[in-house]
């Protein structure tokens, strides 16, 4: 990094600076907001919420104008937990990148694997060539993430408007779907287990029983959680008709995903631009015209037997398609050692090891070549679009043709929909901001990235 | 292994395609070296590699291509020639690369025309390519039509020392704190955004910390006696 | 056969003890949750590994009740204020449990924008290693915090203990001057 470029608003002072920034916590524009107040008089009182909030998912700071019980002002304050991933990124190689964006969204830690790993893909031009084995366990892996998703939003929204039962219900089910992705990938959650090319590794043996098993364990939590929720007359009185926003908000602040969805437009990336193979599974995509707190969280719930029916649908596949690669062909883009599940937990596979060690130097050079320096992208850009969670997850791409990328910009669907914050709150109680909050359903971790 | 880098062939010049090509060519990177933190190991130093993006495309682009950036001139008028500097076709997407103080109007026809209607600009990008003189940052806009399931890309280049782009706020109200984090990692000023104010880095943060010429940031990491540098001071492959 | 059955008259024992088991019982977590881990940790609360068990499942949302902060993920320059400003409205006797490695020592994010390690910023008590670590170590590292907890030295005995290990720290070789493996 060359220091004598002097680029306006680039990099300036640091500590050798005597005027350098100090940073407190009453800092910003907070005092300013709060010596405001103080200026017009007692009318006007101003509530911060936040970072550090039990019902802000997270370090959200959300700071509210109120008269009475009413809010009639709402600002969002994210950042509290920028991480600088994609920058990070740069310094990394293609295949190490997928470490890095699963932690984005951790609570649907694969979506961000997947759209990341298909616009390199689509970079390599090598989409056509990932096997098919590979794409179901992609589409089940999106799956089960989506489920958990979803039941963590309804769980700790229920948490968080004072119903522990239904968080403790949703995590059962959640639990479910992570012994199955434990199993499989070795990672309860942060698992870098899609990688560019198909999936770090085959299932282990009784997987798709395993899989059987637990969808009817998942379901059954689905209904009770529907049995629980959706006829309870305080949850209706509570989410029914609170953070309205119709299609033409919607549209407006370019909200995706199950708000989106409950105005009553059935946009999901999955039918409209399908990747992995989606065209081929049967699923519907549910939709309301309520476009309220309420409908959302019954759409989550559909949502949820929907992927469970492709949860089934990828069990079968798995039957059918035992013994195929979950890797492309080429060599010089897949990793070279299928890991393999030993006695000791996961690791690399014995019988690779003793190839490149006894038997092939050629092997050992090129298996070093590919891990230390990765391979290479050529030049250009892309973006690729998937239907995370919480609605469209996009990555712009830039490659310059090296091992590392020039630029990963995530377009996480929270960071989009948060916006909708002030719009969902204003002019309504101040109890109903948690319940805007949790219908929002935006993860800090993929906002501020 | 890529098309693209064979635009320059010549190789060891410095410098890259004549300024003529410059304008319809994105130079990405000039690399120097092969392997090492600073400079090559080797100590051949005359590997200089410059790396550019997918250069403009003739026409036909082929697929719906054609007929959008017809619309899209036809809209525009004789301001078209100015207002859209080159299109690229590469990899099955669409890249306009419009002149800035065109892009409020261009945006207006993406979303307004019914033969374009693109409901949804998906945030934008800033990207930094240094070695761009003149062109150094780019604020990449994919857009969505949900009405014709299309997707393009926007792309607008300003120089470093104005980095001045309209803002799309007006015309994307969703575009809001997508172009406040722009500003926040790149330093591009939105003119007209209603409050181009930081959003993911504290308020007194000096420094725009996702360019090229920020540092990463990390710090050594020492393990008994081994001293770690961190990942941008260490040697890699480039 | 609990105490019920045969239980003594009386009993002796020290106040160090007595106050050590009361405070190791029921340790009370804030709630904080900043990234992955936090996900865990809440995992580490519902009925698959119940945190109940070991008397910390009240997680409480104000700082002024609680006696234990996980600090559960990264922590990001515009944060450490913040993590700052929570450790300081708890009440004494307070624990930090530095939960996940991006916590512990800024993990893989070794950028502008982390802080690498919690510790720069409050005294921790206890590291957990692991990114994010598994709902079972959270439990292990509370265990153990419990343990340390329980034979805490108080009065005479814990300023005796306070210079003896400021001695020991002072007589070690510090890390830069280790060699490990390196010779």
């Amino acid at each position: 990094m060359s220091q004598e470029r002097t680029a306006p608003g680039a990099t300036g002072a640091f500590v050798e600076d005597p005027e350098a920034p100090e940073y407190s916590a009453y800092g910003g524009d907070w005092s300013e907001i709060a010596d405001e107040a103080a200026r017009l008089g007692q009318q006007r009182i101003v509530v911060n919420m936040g970072p550090q909030h039990p019902s802000t998912h997270g370090v959200l700071r959300v700071m509210l104008e109120i008269e009475g019980e009413t809010v009639t002002e709402t600002r969002a304050g994210i950042g509290y937990l920028h991480t600088g991933i994609e920058k990070n990124m740069e310094y990394r190689t293609w295949t190490q990148g997928v470490t890095f964006c699963t932690r984005m969204d951790y609570v649907a830690s694969m979506s961000q694997e997947a759209v990341y790993c298909l616009g390199i893909e689509k970079l390599l031009g090598i989409t056509d060539e990932v096997p098919e084995r590979a794409n179901v366990l992609r589409v089940l892996m999106l799956e089960l993430t989506r489920i958990g998703s979803h039941l963590v939003a309804i769980g700790t929204g229920g948490n968080e408007m004072g119903a522990t039962t239904v968080m403790t219900t949703a995590f059962i089910g959640r639990e479910d779907t992570f012994r199955v992705i434990e199993m499989i990938t070795g990672l309860r959650t942060n698992n870098a287990y899609i990688r560019p090319g198909g999936v770090s590794q085959d299932t282990p043996e009784g997987a798709v029983e395993y899989i059987r098993q637990m969808i009817p364990k998942v379901r059954q939590k689905l209904d009770e959680l529907v049995d629980l929720q959706l006829q309870n007359p305080i949850f209706k009185l509570r989410l029914q008709g609170v953070a309205n926003l119709d299609l033409a908000g919607c549209m407006a602040l370019g909200i995706t995903g199950p708000i989106l969805r409950s105005a009553g437009l059935p946009y999901d990336v999955r039918k409209a631009e399908p990747y992995c193979g989606y065209e081929t599974y049967d699923f519907q995509v549910p939709t309301s015209t309520e476009s309220d707190a309420y409908s959302r969280v019954v759409l989550r719930l559909e949502e949820c037997y929907e992927s469970l029916k492709i949860v089934e649908q990828c069990a079968d596949r798995l039957d059918q398609t035992v013994g195929q690669p979950v890797m492309v062909a080429d060599k010089k883009i897949a990793w070279p050692a299928q890991l393999s599940l030993g006695a000791d937990g996961q690791g690399n596979s014995l019988e690779h090891i003793r190839h490149i060690m006894g038997e092939s130097m050629e092997s050992l050079i090129h298996h070093f070549k590919l891990v230390t320096e990765g391979f290479k992208v050529p030049a250009g850009q892309v973006y690729q679009a998937i239907e995370g969670p919480k609605g469209l997850l996009g990555v712009h791409l830039v490659s310059d043709g090296g091992t590392k990328p020039w630029r990963a910009h995530f377009r996480d669907p929270g960071f989009n929909n948060l916006q909708a914050l002030s719009i969902l709150t204003e002019g309504g109680q101040v109890a109903d901001v948690v319940v805007a909050i949790a219908t929002i359903d935006m993860v800090l971790g993929g906002v501020d990235r | 292994m890529s098309d693209s880098q064979d635009l320059t062939g010549t190789g060891a010049a410095k410098g890259g395609p004549q300024m003529g090509d410059r304008e319809r060519i994105t130079l990405i990177n000039v690399r120097e070296g092969m392997f090492g933190a600073k400079g090559d190991t080797s100590g051949y130093d005359l590997l200089v590699t410059p790396v550019q993006m997918p250069g403009a495309s003739e026409r036909p682009y082929g697929e719906w291509f054609d007929g959008a950036v017809n619309v899209l001139e036809e809209l525009l008028g004789e301001r078209a020639d100015a207002a859209i500097e080159y299109v690229v076709v590469d990899r099955g997407e669409l890249t306009l690369h419009i002149a800035r103080e065109h892009l409020v109007e261009v945006c207006e026809h993406l979303r307004d025309d019914q033969d374009l209607r693109f409901e949804m600009c998906l945030g934008v990008s800033g990207v930094h390519y240094p070695a761009d003189a003149g062109r150094e940052l780019h604020a990449v806009y994919p857009m969505q039509s949900i009405t014709h399931n299309r997707r393009l890309r926007i792309e607008v280049a300003v120089d470093e020392a104005d980095p001045h782009v309209p803002s799309i706020t007006s015309v994307y109200p969703m575009n809001n704190w997508h172009e406040r984090e722009t500003w926040d990692f790149f330093g591009i000023v939105f003119d007209g955004h209603p409050s181009l104010a930081r959003i993911e880095m504290p308020d007194d943060w000096v420094g725009h910390p996702q360019r090229k010429d920020y540092p990463l940031g990390g710090i050594p990491v020492e393990y008994k006696g081994a001293e770690i540098p961190s990942p941008d001071n260490r040697r890699q492959y480039r | 056969m609990g105490i019920e059955e045969s239980a003594p008259p009386f009993m002796l024992g020290t106040v160090e003890d007595f106050v050590g088991y009361m405070r190791a019982g029921s340790m009370w977590p804030a709630t904080f949750g900043l990234a992955c881990c936090a996900i865990e940790m809440m995992s580490t609360g519902t009925p698959r590994f119940d945190i109940a068990r070991i008397g910390s499942e009240v997680f409480r949302g104000s700082p002024r009740q609680a006696d234990m902060m996980i600090v559960a993920g990264r922590v990001s320059n515009k944060m450490a204020p913040i993590v700052r400003q929570v450790y300081d409205q708890m009440a004494e006797p307070k624990w930090v449990l530095s939960m996940g490695v991006c916590a512990s020592s800024g993990g893989m994010f070794n950028n502008y924008a982390i802080v690498q390690g919690v510790d720069h910023v409050v005294p921790v008590d206890i590291y957990l290693p692991g990114c994010p670590p598994r709902p079972e170590m959270l439990l292990y590292a509370l265990l153990e915090l419990q343990r340390q907890v329980r034979e805490t030295p108080m009065g005479r005995n814990r300023r005796q203990m306070a210079a003896a290990a400021e001695a020991a720290a002072l007589a070690a070789t510090p890390t830069s001057d280790m060699k490990g493996l390196l010779r």
